[in-house]
C-alpha cells in the first residue's frame, strides 16, 4: 500500500481524513432526516403560527401575536386544557398505583407468572384501533355488554361515551386498560432489579414485609416511578389517538376535547393552520416544562450503589 | 414474616387471576362476537357463546372496506419504515460512538433537541411541506415523513459504546476499511440491540395513526388503523361486523407476541429505562 511507504505522520493525517469522510457519509443520512422532519418543520410552525395561513384559501398574511391571543382567550382551548389536565390526572393516578401494586404481586414466585405477564401486556400490543372497537360495543347504551351487567345487577343503566359527564371517563377507563401492561413491566424490571441482599438485611434488621416495601422497594423504585410519572404525564397531554376513534366528533358537549384534539380540529378540519401553529407551540411549551422537571428529578434521584 | 407472606399468597393468586381476566375479557368477547348473527348481538341477557358459528361477517368486512389492502399497507409500510429507520439510526451511531470528525457534539445535541418536540407541532408544516412535494396519497409520503430516528439511535449508541475500540483497531490493522468495520464488526456484535430497536421501530409505526390520518384521502391509501377507523363510522352498530374486523387485526399480532413475549418485554425495559 502506498501509505505505508511515507511518514507515520502523513499516514495518521491519512487516516483522520479517511475517517472523516467515512463519518460523513454515514452521518448524512441521519443528519438529512433530522433537518427535514425536525428543523425544518419547527421552523416553519414558529413562522406560520404569525400569519393567518389557511388549509382552503391562500391566505398568507403576517398577523403578529393574534393566533397566540386568539387561543389563549378561546373558550374551547381553555376547555380542552381542563380535559387535558382532567384525563392526565385520574389517568396517572389509576395506571401508577395498579400497574406498581400488580407489578409487585409479579414480583415474587407464584404460579402462572408468564401467563399473567403475558395477559396484562397483550392489550399494548394491539393496534389501539382494533381494541377500541371491542370497547365501542362494551358502551353501547342499548346493547353493550356494561349496561347488561349493571341492570341485571339492578343498577341503573349508564350513557357512557354518550353522555357529557361520562364520556371522557369511560375514554380514560379503555386507556388505563390499554397502557396498564406497559407500566407494569417497567415497575417490574426496577423491582427485580433490587438485589435481594438489600432486602434479607432489611428482614433481618425485623422489618415486616410493608416495613421492606414502603422503606426499601419504594425509595430503591424512585427513578422507574419518577420515569413512569412524567413519561405518563407527557403521552397523556399528547393523546389523540383514542379519544379521535371512541368519539371523532369531541363528544357530547365536547366533553372529550383535548389538547391534541383541539390543535387537530384547528389545522386540518376548520383550515385555521396559524391558530392550529400557535396552539401547537403552547402545548409544545407545556410539555417541555415537564420535560425539564423530568431531567430535574432524574438528576436528584439517590442512588443506594 | 414469611410465614404471614405465605398465608397471603391465594389472595393475591386469586387477584390475578381476576385481573388477568378483566385484561383478557374483551379479547374473548370479540373471538366469540366476531361470530354471531345480529340476533345474538341484539339478544337479551347476552349470548356468550354464538348460536351458530356465522363466517359471513368476516366476508361482510371484506365487502365494506379492502381490509387486505389496508393490512399489507400497514405492515408494508411499517417494514419499510423500520429498516430505513434502523439503517440511518445504525450508520449515526456508528458515527457518533467510533469515528472522529468534526460538529460530532454538535450533531449529538441537534439529534437529542428534536425529542423535546411532539408529533403533533411538526405534523402542520409537514403537511404543507409533503403536499408540495406531491407526496400526498403516496407511500414514500407515508414512510418518508414518519421515520423518528433520534431515539433509536440513541439507542444503538449506548450498545455501540460498549463494543471495544480495540475490536476497531483490530480490524483496522487488519486492512478493513470504516465501511466493513461497521458492516462486518460493530453489525453482529450488536444484534440483540438491532432486534431491540427494530421491534421497538416496528411496533411504533406499526400503530402510529395521526400522520397516517393526515397523508391519506384515497380510500386504497390507508393503513389498517386509519381503515378501522372509518368502518366504525361506515357500520355504525353491527357489531358483529366490527369485532369481525377486530379479531383479523387483533389474533395475529397476538401470536406474534406470544411467541415472542421475551423479546417485547425486553424491548421495553430497554427502550423504556434507557431514556
Amino acid at each position: 500500500m502506498k501509505a505505508e511507504k511515507r511518514s507515520p505522520r502523513s499516514r495518521n493525517n491519512l487516516q483522520a481524513r479517511e475517517q472523516r469522510r467515512a463519518a460523513a457519509v454515514m452521518i448524512t443520512p441521519l443528519f438529512l432526516t433530522l433537518f427535514f422532519l425536525f428543523f425544518l418543520p419547527v421552523v416553519f410552525v414558529v413562522a406560520m403560527s404569525l400569519t393567518n395561513w389557511s388549509l382552503t384559501t391562500p391566505a398568507r398574511d403576517f398577523v403578529g401575536t393574534k393566533n397566540f391571543r386568539f387561543v389563549l382567550n378561546d373558550e374551547r382551548f381553555w376547555k380542552a386544557m381542563g380535559n387535558t389536565v382532567f384525563y392526565t390526572a385520574i389517568k396517572l393516578v389509576a395506571d401508577t398505583s395498579i400497574a406498581l401494586f400488580i407489578a409487585t404481586l409479579l414480583d415474587r414466585k407464584i404460579h402462572f407468572r408468564r401467563f399473567f405477564r403475558i395477559a396484562h401486556f397483550a392489550p399494548v400490543v394491539v393496534p389501539i384501533t382494533a381494541s377500541s372497537l371491542i370497547w365501542l360495543w362494551f358502551y353501547d347504551p342499548g346493547i353493550g355488554p356494561l349496561n347488561q351487567v349493571l341492570v341485571s345487577l339492578g343498577l341503573p343503566a349508564m350513557q357512557w361515551l354518550y353522555s357529557e359527564k361520562t364520556a371522557l371517563l369511560s375514554v380514560i377507563l379503555f386507556s388505563v386498560w390499554k397502557g396498564l401492561g406497559y407500566n407494569v413491566i417497567l415497575f417490574l424490571a426496577g423491582l427485580q432489579s433490587i438485589p435481594e441482599s438489600y432486602l434479607e438485611a432489611a428482614r433481618i434488621d425485623g422489618a415486616s414485609e410493608r416495613q421492606v416495601f414502603f422503606k426499601v422497594k419504594l425509595p430503591l423504585l424512585a427513578p422507574v416511578t419518577s420515569f413512569v410519572i412524567m413519561m405518563g404525564i407527557i403521552n397523556c397531554l399528547k393523546v389523540f389517538t383514542e379519544v379521535d376513534v371512541m368519539t371523532p366528533n369531541h363528544g357530547p358537549l365536547e366533553s372529550t376535547l383535548l389538547l391534541v384534539t383541539y390543535i387537530y380540529d384547528q389545522s386540518f378540519v376548520r383550515g385555521k393552520m396559524g391558530r392550529g401553529a400557535a396552539a401547537a407551540l403552547v402545548l409544545f411549551i407545556v410539555i417541555f416544562g415537564f420535560t425539564l422537571v423530568q431531567r430535574a428529578f432524574g438528576r436528584k434521584n439517590v442512588s443506594y450503589d | 414474616m414469611k410465614g404471614n407472606l405465605k398465608k397471603r399468597y391465594p389472595v393475591f393468586f386469586v387477584f390475578l387471576i381476576l385481573s388477568s381476566a378483566l385484561m383478557i375479557f374483551p379479547f374473548v368477547w370479540m373471538f366469540l362476537s366476531a361470530f354471531k348473527t345480529s340476533a345474538d348481538v341484539y339478544s337479551y341477557p347476552p349470548k356468550w357463546i354464538p348460536s351458530s358459528f356465522k363466517w359471513t361477517n368476516f366476508a361482510e368486512v371484506f365487502k365494506k372496506i379492502p381490509f387486505l389492502r389496508f393490512y399489507a399497507n400497514s405492515i408494508g409500510v411499517a417494514f419499510i419504515q423500520t429498516f430505513l429507520q434502523i439503517a440511518i439510526s445504525a450508520m449515526g451511531a456508528f458515527a457518533l460512538t467510533k469515528l472522529e470528525f468534526p460538529g460530532r457534539r454538535k450533531m449529538f445535541s441537534f439529534m437529542q433537541s428534536s425529542m423535546y418536540v411532539p408529533e403533533v407541532v411538526t405534523m402542520i408544516p409537514l403537511f404543507l411541506l409533503a403536499s408540495w412535494a406531491g407526496l400526498v396519497d403516496t407511500y414514500a409520503g407515508l414512510i418518508l415523513p414518519g421515520l423518528n430516528c433520534a431515539f433509536t439511535t440513541i439507542l444503538l449508541m449506548s450498545f455501540f459504546q460498549t463494543i471495544p475500540n480495540d475490536l476497531i483497531d483490530a480490524a483496522k490493522i487488519d486492512g478493513c476499511g470504516y465501511y466493513r468495520i461497521f458492516l462486518q464488526v460493530m453489525l453482529p456484535n450488536s444484534r440483540t440491540a438491532i432486534g431491540t430497536a427494530s421491534l421497538f421501530a416496528f411496533l411504533t409505526h406499526w400503530r402510529s395513526y395521526m400522520w397516517p390520518l393526515i397523508v391519506t384521502n384515497n380510500v386504497k391509501m390507508r393503513t389498517l388503523p386509519i381503515g378501522l377507523k372509518y368502518l366504525v363510522q361506515e357500520t355504525s352498530s353491527e357489531y358483529q361486523t366490527l369485532m369481525a374486523a377486530s379479531l383479523m387485526a387483533i389474533i395475529p399480532v397476538l401470536v406474534v407476541y406470544m411467541l415472542m413475549e421475551k423479546e417485547f418485554v425486553q424491548s421495553i425495559t430497554l427502550t423504556g429505562l434507557k431514556s
